[in-house]
C-alpha cells in the first residue's frame, strides 16, 4: 500500500472537498470544520500506523515508491527514514490539535482556511517523505504557500508587510538553494537523496553548495540575523498559523541541515562550524535579551524560538551524536512546547483580544487550569529535567562540549536567561492581580482547549522521561549520518574555540610530569 | 522499600495538586501528610541499617532516560549511608513541616495546592540525595528549584513575593550554569555519568589536564570547581547567596523545609557526595573552605541587624551553610554531614518556632514590633531557646558537636586555608551567638512594643473575638500590647516543636561519635563519602585554646546580646547614628542587590533594548527586507500595489518562480 502517497494526496482531496462544499456559509463552515478535523485524525492514525510499522534497526529509507514522473531529473519517489519519520509524526499529531484550536475563533471564510491547513498538511508530510532532491524542493517551497495564505488572510492588521517579509527572505535563500541542487544533479547524475547523500563532492564546491543551501536552511531556521520575519510572522498569524509556524516550518531548516547539508557537504560542514557556532552564540545571548523585553507575547515566545533553534543549529553542528540527537529532539521538543505556548497564549486572545502581556495578570485566580496548563509549558520551555526541553537541551549541549567549549559555555547561558524571560512572563500572565475587571472575568478552559492541550503536556511529558521511544527510530538515521561526518577536518579557529577535539588533549600525569623535564 | 519511599510523595502530590478541589483540603492534606509519615518511617528503618546494623549500600534501577552514543543515563535510587542520612533529615523534617501547615495555614484558601507544592518538593529532594547519577541529581537539583519557586511565590498576589521567586529561580539557574558545564566536562573525561564509575576513576584522571575555554586547566580543579557553582547557587554561598533572604517571603513552614533544613544543603550534600574528586584537587577545596568561611562571615554580620525575624534565620542558615562548607573544604567532609544533620533539627526548630511567633502576633515579623513574648506563648520561647542553645553551640546540644568538629577540623587540617577557615569560624561563632541572642530578647524579653505595629492594631480592632477568652488579664491599653494578646499555637504546630526540639538537644550526643568520631565514622560512612581518619584522629589532638574558643564565643556573644539588648538599649540606637556608615552597609547586605542590578539585571534590560530597536527594527530591516522592498518597490514603480497588494500575487510570484525553475531542469 502506498501509504505515503496516501498521506499526501488525501489532505489535498480533503481540501478540494472541504473547498467546494455546498451550501450557505454556516453549514459550509460546519462542514469544513468536520471534514478537516476527519481528515487530519486520519492521518494521525496512519502516522501512528506507520510508526508501529517501522523498522527501528536500521538507516534505510522504509515504505519506499517510485514513480519515474520525469525521469530522470524529477520522480515522485517517496520514503522515510528514522528523522523523516519522527518530523511526520511531529506534523500530524499537531494538525488536529490546530483544527480544534481554530474551531471558534476563525469566523471568517472557514472552509478555504481549512483546506488551507490540510494542503499545508500534505505540503508537510510530502517535504519529509520526498526522497527526490527536487520533490522535496517542491513541497518544500510549495508549504510555505498556504502559510502566505493563513498570514496573509486570516491575520492581524499588519499581515500583509508580515507575509511580505516572510516571502521576501525565503524567496532569496530557495533561489540559491535550487541553482546549487541543479549543479549537484548535473555532477551526480541523480536527484536521489539517497544517492547524493553518499555522494563526494569536490570539497572546493562543498563549500559553495553548502553556502547556497545555508541560505535557505538559515533563514527557515531561523538563524541570526535573517530572523526578524519570525517575530512579525507570529504576531500576525492566526493561533493555529503560528502552531505550525514553530511546530513544524521552523523544523524545515534543521531538517535540511541534517538531510543535506551535513550528510552531502561534511566536509564544508566541519570547515564551516565556526560560522554556525558564532550565528548560534550571537542568537542565544541576542533573542534572550530581546525576548526579556517584549510586550507582546507571542513576540516574546517568537524571539525564544529563535534562541531555541539556535540550540538545534548548535547541536547538529557538533557532528556527534550527542548532539545530532540532541537536536532531532530540540526540534521535536520544541515543536511541542512552543506549539503549547502559541496555543496558551490563543486560549487567552480568544477571550480578551490581546497579547499585550500588560493587559492580563491574576489568571492563577480566575483560570487556575490553564495557569496550571502555562506553567507547565513554561517550565518545558526552560528546560526543566522530566520534560521533553531538557533531554534536547543536555544532549545538546553535552554534545557541543565535545566540539567547542566556548559555544557550549556561551549557549549555556540561555537557559539562564531563558529562565528570566520566561518566568517573568509567566509572573505578569498568571501571578499578581488582574489588570482589569474584563481580564477578571475570563472563564476557564473549555472542554475543547483541555482536549487540545492535554495530549501536549503527555507528549511533552513521555518525551521528558522515557525519551528512548522517541529517540530509538532515528538511531540508525543519525548514525548513518555521523558515519559521513567522521573522520572530516575540523576548523581550527584562531581564537581557539577548542574546535580541535577536545580529549586527546587530556595529558597523563605521566607525560605532563616527562614533557616538564 | 526506597521506591515507596521516594515516589509516594509524588503521588500524593498529584492527588492533593489535581484532585485537591475534589476530594476537599481536609483530604488532599490527611493524604500528604500521611503519606509523608510513611516515607519517614521508612527513611527511618533504612537509617537504622546503616546506624546499627552493616547495611550494605546498594542501588535500585528504575527506568531507562537518556541514551545517545556512549552516554547512558538511568533513573535509579542509590542508597548508601550518606542517603540514608539525608533520607532521615529530609522525610522528618517534611513529615513535621507538613504536620505543623496543619496549623500554620489553617485559614489559606489554597492549602490543598501547599500541601501538593510541599510534597512534590519532598519527592524532587528525595530523588536528589538517592541519585546513582549526576543528571538525575540534576534532575532533583532542578525540581527542588522548581517547588522552591512555586512555594516562594505560594501568595502570589503580592509582587514582592513574585519577585522573590524569580529571582530564587533565576539566581539558581546561574549556578546550574556552572552545575551543568561541570557535569558536561565530567563526562567528556570519565565517560561516564554514573557516580560510581566516577569516584572510581578519579584516581586515574588526577593530575590531568584538559582544554577548558582555550586554555589547559587541571582536570579535577576544573570539573570541581563548575560543580561547586552549583553547590553555591543552591546553598547560597556568598555571590550566589542574594536568592535566599529574599525567599522568606514564603510561608514560614516552607523557609524551614526548604530554605533552612533540606534544600540548601544540597549544595553540601553534593560536595560530600563528590569528595574523592575534591580530595583530588586541593585548589578546588581551598576555594571551597574559603568561600565558605568568607560566607560565614558575611551572612553573620549582616544577621546582626536585621530586624525581620525571619530574615535573622536566614542569614543564619546561610551563615551556618558556609560552616558546613569551610568543613568540606578542610577535607572534614563527615563534619560537614553532622553540622548539616544538627543545623536540620534546630534550624527547623527556629524557624517552625519563628512561625509560631509571627501567627501569633498576627503575621508581623518585624522584632520591633515583638517584646515581652516569653509570658504569652512560653512553649514557643522555650522551644526557640532550646534551638537558640543549639545554634549557638551551648554545652552538648547538637550544635556544641557539630560546630566544635569543624572548627577543631578546620584547625587540624593544617593547611593555611583551614587555619584561616578556624579564625573565621571562631568570629563568627560570637557573632552567631550575638544575633541569635539578640533575636530571643527582642523578641521574648523586654516589654511588649506591639502598639506600632500595623498587623496588630488591624488584628486588634478587627473582629478577632475568637481570641478574647484566651486572653490572660493584664490588658491596660498603655502597655504597648494596644489591647492584643498573643495566644500559644495548636497543638499541630506545638508537636512538631517538641519533636525537633528533641533532636536539637540530643542529635549531637548520641550521633557524634558516628558522624565524626575517628573510630567508628570509616564504619558507619563505608566509603560513601571520602573520610579521612587521620584528620579526625588530629582533631583530637588540637590544643586546649582551640577546643575551648567556640565555648568563649558563645559566652561572649550571649553576653554582648544581653548587655546591649537587656542592659543598655541605647547602645544599638548609638551605633546606628555614631557609624551610619558601616551599619548601612550592613543593613542593607553589603550592598549585593544594588551591585548586581547595576551590573547584570539594568544592562540586560538595555541591552535587549537595544538589541531589539537598534539591532532588529533599525539595522537589520531597514537594511534587509525593508531596503530591499523600497528598491524593488522604486524601481519597478509599483509601490502601491506591493503595499495594499493581495497576498495571492505573493504567491503567484512564487508559484511562476517554481515553475520557471521546473522548466530550466527540464531542458
Amino acid at each position: 500500500m502506498p501509504i505515503l502517497s496516501l498521506m499526501i494526496l488525501l489532505p489535498v482531496v480533503a481540501a478540494l472537498v472541504v473547498a467546494t462544499l455546498p451550501g450557505g456559509d454556516d453549514e459550509r463552515a460546519g462542514r469544513a470544520r468536520v471534514v478537516a478535523l476527519a481528515t487530519t485524525l486520519v492521518e494521525f492514525v496512519a502516522g501512528i500506523w506507520l510508526w508501529t510499522q517501522f523498522d527501528q534497526t536500521t538507516p534505510a529509507f522504509q515504505f519506499t515508491e517510485d514513480l519515474p514522473l520525469f525521469a530522470p531529473f524529477v520522480s515522485w519517489s517517496l520514503g522515510i527514514d528514522g528523522i523523516a519519520l519522527m518530523l511526520i509524526e511531529l506534523s500530524v499529531f499537531l494538525m488536529p490539535l490546530c483544527i480544534l484550536a481554530s474551531w471558534t475563533s476563525v469566523k471568517k471564510r472557514v472552509p478555504e482556511y481549512m483546506a488551507a491547513f490540510l494542503l499545508m498538511e500534505a505540503l508537510m508530510v510530502g517535504t519529509f517523505a520526498a526522497r527526490d532532491m527536487f520533490l522535496f524542493y517542491l513541497f518544500f517551497e510549495g508549504g510555505l504557500i498556504p502559510m502566505f495564505l493563513i498570514i496573509g488572510i486570516w491575520g492581524g492588521a499588519r499581515r500583509i508587510y508580515a507575509s511580505y517579509k516572510f516571502f521576501l527572505y525565503t524567496l532569496l535563500g530557495s533561489v540559491l538553494m535550487l541553482v546549487a541542487m541543479l549543479w549537484m544533479v548535473n555532477f551526480a547524475g541523480s536527484a536521489d537523496i539517497g544517492v547524493l547523500s553518499k555522494t563526494d563532492f569536490p570539497k572546493e564546491a562543498q563549500f559553495w553548495l553548502f553556502l547556497a543551501f545555508f541560505a535557505s536552511f538559515a533563514v527557515k531556521m531561523p538563524m541570526w540575523p535573517v530572523h526578524t520575519w519570525l517575530p512579525d510572522a507570529h504576531v500576525e498569524a492566526p493561533t493555529a498559523g503560528s502552531v505550525i509556524l514553530a511546530g513544524v516550518l521552523l523544523k524545515l531548516g534543521g531538517y535540511g541541515f541534517i538531510r543535506f547539508s551535513l550528510p552531502m557537504f561534511p566536509d564544508a560542514s566541519a570547515q564551516l562550524i565556526w560560522l554556525v557556532f558564532g550565528l548560534s552564540m550571537v542568537a542565544v545571548v541576542y533573542t534572550s535579551l530581546v525576548a526579556l523585553v517584549q510586550q507582546d507575547m507571542k513576540k516574546l515566545i517568537a524571539y525564544s524560538s529563535v534562541a531555541h533553534m539556535a540550540f538545534v543549529t548548535g547541536g547538529l553542528f557538533a557532528l556527534n551524536t550527542q548532539g545530532l540527537e540532541g537536536a532531532m529532539v530540540m526540534m521535536l521538543s520544541h515543536g511541542l512546547v512552543s506549539g503549547a505556548l502559541f496555543l496558551c497564549v490563543g486560549v487567552i486572545y480568544d477571550r480578551l483580544h490581546t497579547r499585550e502581556i500588560s493587559r492580563y495578570g491574576g489568571l492563577a485566580d480566575t483560570m487556575p487550569q490553564y495557569a496550571l496548563a502555562l506553567l507547565f509549558f513554561t517550565m518545558a520551555s526552560v528546560g526543566l529535567p522530566a520534560t521533553s526541553g531538557f533531554v534536547a537541551e543536555f544532549l545538546v549541549l553535552l554534545g557541543l562540549y565535545q566540539t567547542s567549549t566556548w559555544a557550549t559555555f556561551v549557549l549555556t547561558t540561555g537557559i539562564i536567561l531563558g529562565a528570566g524571560y520566561m518566568l517573568w512572563l509567566y509572573a505578569r500572565v498568571a501571578y499578581g492581580k488582574a489588570a482589569g475587571d474584563d481580564t477578571r472575568a475570563m472563564p476557564d478552559l473549555n472542554a475543547r482547549e483541555i482536549a487540545i492541550l492535554a495530549p501536549i503536556i503527555l507528549a511533552t511529558l513521555w518525551m521528558g522521561v522515557y525519551p528512548k521511544s522517541f529517540q530509538q527510530p532515528m538511531k540508525p538515521a543519525i548514525a548513518a549520518v555521523v558515519a559521513r561526518l567522521e573522520g572530516r577536518e575540523l576548523a581550527t579557529v584562531p581564537t581557539d574555540m577548542t574546535l580541535s577535539p577536545v580529549l586527546p588533549a587530556l595529558e597523563s600525569p605521566a607525560k605532563a610530569a616527562e614533557s616538564h623535564h | 522499600m526506597i521506591q515507596l519511599l521516594v515516589f509516594l510523595p509524588l503521588l500524593t502530590a498529584l492527588v492533593a495538586g489535581l484532585g485537591g478541589r475534589a476530594i476537599g483540603h481536609t483530604a488532599a492534606k490527611a493524604i500528604t501528610t500521611g503519606g509523608l509519615f510513611v516515607s519517614a518511617a521508612l527513611a527511618w528503618t533504612i537509617f537504622i541499617g546503616f546506624w546499627l546494623n552493616d547495611s550494605a549500600g546498594y542501588t535500585v534501577p528504575v527506568l531507562d532516560w537518556i541514551e545517545s552514543g556512549n552516554l547512558s543515563v538511568h533513573w535509579a535510587l542509590k542508597v548508601d549511608t550518606l542517603t540514608a542520612v539525608m533520607l532521615v533529615v529530609v522525610t522528618s523534617v517534611s513529615a513535621l513541616v507538613h504536620l505543623y501547615s496543619w496549623g500554620y495555614m489553617e485559614e489559606d484558601p489554597s492549602q490543598s495546592r501547599f500541601f501538593a507544592y510541599l510534597s512534590l518538593f519532598t519527592f524532587a529532594m528525595l530523588m536528589l540525595v538517592t541519585a546513582d547519577n549526576l543528571v538525575q541529581m540534576f534532575f532533583g537539583w532542578e525540581g527542588v528549584g522548581l517547588a522552591s519557586y512555586l512555594l516562594i511565590g505560594f501568595w502570589y498576589h503580592k509582587p514582592s513575593a513574585n519577585a522573590a521567586a524569580i529571582k530564587a529561580f533565576v539566581v539558581n539557574r546561574v549556578g546550574d550554569f556552572g552545575f551543568s558545564l561541570g557535569i558536561f566536562g565530567t563526562f567528556l573525561v570519565f565517560g561516564t555519568v554514573s557516580l560510581d564509575a566516577i569516584l572510581a576513576a578519579v584516581p586515574q584522571h588526577s593530575g590531568q589536564t584538559f582544554s577548558f575555554l582555550g586554555s589547559q586547566v587541571d582536570v579535577m580543579t576544573c570539573l570541581c570547581l563548575l560543580l561547586f557553582v552549583g553547590a553555591c547557587g543552591k546553598s547560597a554561598q556568598l555571590g550566589l547567596h542574594t536568592w535566599l533572604p529574599d525567599a522568606m517571603e514564603g510561608p514560614t513552614p516552607v523557609s524551614a523545609l526548604i530554605h533552612a533544613a533540606t534544600m540548601v544543603t544540597a549544595g553540601v550534600f553534593m560536595v560530600c557526595r563528590l569528595s574523592p574528586m575534591f580530595e583530588a584537587s586541593p585548589t578546588a577545596q581551598a576555594v571551597v573552605c574559603v568561600v565558605g568561611a568568607c560566607t560565614a562571615l558575611f551572612a553573620a554580620t549582616v544577621g546582626m541587624v536585621q530586624y525581620d525575624i525571619k530574615r535573622v534565620i536566614a542569614y543564619s542558615t546561610c551563615s551556618q551553610l558556609g560552616y558546613m562548607f569551610f568543613a568540606a573544604g578542610s577535607g572534614a567532609y563527615g563534619a560537614a554531614m553532622f553540622h548539616l544533620f544538627t543545623h536540620a533539627f534546630f534550624k527547623a526548630l527556629l524557624f517552625l518556632g519563628a512561625g509560631s511567633v509571627i501567627h501569633a502576633m498576627h503575621h508581623e515579623q518585624d522584632m520591633r514590633f515583638y517584646g515581652g513574648l516569653r509570658r504569652h506563648i512560653p512553649i514557643t520561647f522555650w522551644m526557640m531557646t532550646i534551638g537558640t542553645l543549639a545554634l549557638t553551640g551551648f554545652f552538648f546540644t547538637a550544635g556544641y558537636y557539630s560546630k566544635d568538629a569543624i572548627l577543631e577540623a578546620a584547625f587540624a587540617s593544617g593547611t593555611s586555608h583551614g587555619t584561616f577557615a578556624f579564625f573565621v569560624g571562631a568570629i563568627v561563632a560570637a557573632l552567631t551567638s550575638f544575633y541569635s541572642w539578640r533575636l530571643v530578647f527582642l523578641t521574648f524579653f523586654g516589654q511588649p512594643r506591639w502598639a506600632g505595629s500595623e498587623h496588630i492594631q488591624h488584628a486588634a480592632h478587627g473582629d478577632h473575638g475568637h481570641d478574647d477568652h484566651h486572653a490572660h488579664d493584664h490588658d491596660a491599653q498603655d502597655d504597648g500590647t494596644a489591647g492584643y494578646h498573643p495566644h500559644e499555637s495548636p497543638l499541630s504546630m506545638l508537636i512538631p516543636l517538641f519533636v525537633l526540639g528533641t533532636g536539637a538537644l540530643l542529635a549531637g550526643l548520641v550521633w557524634h561519635e558516628k558522624f565524626v568520631g575517628a573510630e567508628e565514622g570509616a564504619g558507619f560512612w563505608r566509603g560513601s563519602l571520602a573520610f579521612r581518619e587521620h584528620l579526625m584522629h588530629a582533631m583530637h589532638e588540637v590544643p586546649a585554646w582551640v577546643v575551648w574558643t567556640p565555648s568563649v564565643a558563645f559566652f561572649l556573644g550571649l553576653g554582648l546580646a544581653w548587655h546591649v539588648y537587656l542592659g543598655k538599649p541605647s547602645i544599638p540606637k548609638w551605633w546606628q547614628n555614631e557609624v551610619p556608615g558601616l551599619y548601612q552597609f550592613l543593613l542593607r547586605k553589603w550592598y549585593f542587590d544594588e551591585l548586581y542590578d547595576a551590573l547584570f539585571v539594568k544592562p540586560a534590560l538595555w541591552l535587549g533594548r537595544l538589541f531589539w530597536t537598534r539591532g532588529d527594527q533599525q539595522t537589520i530591516d531597514r537594511f534587509g527586507p525593508n531596503g530591499a522592498a523600497d528598491v524593488v518597490v522604486v524601481g519597478a514603480g509599483l509601490a502601491r500595489r506591493f503595499q495594499s497588494g493581495y497576498v495571492y500575487s505573493y504567491a503567484l510570484v512564487m508559484l511562476v518562480g517554481l515553475a520557471a525553475a521546473a522548466a530550466w531542469m527540464m531542458r
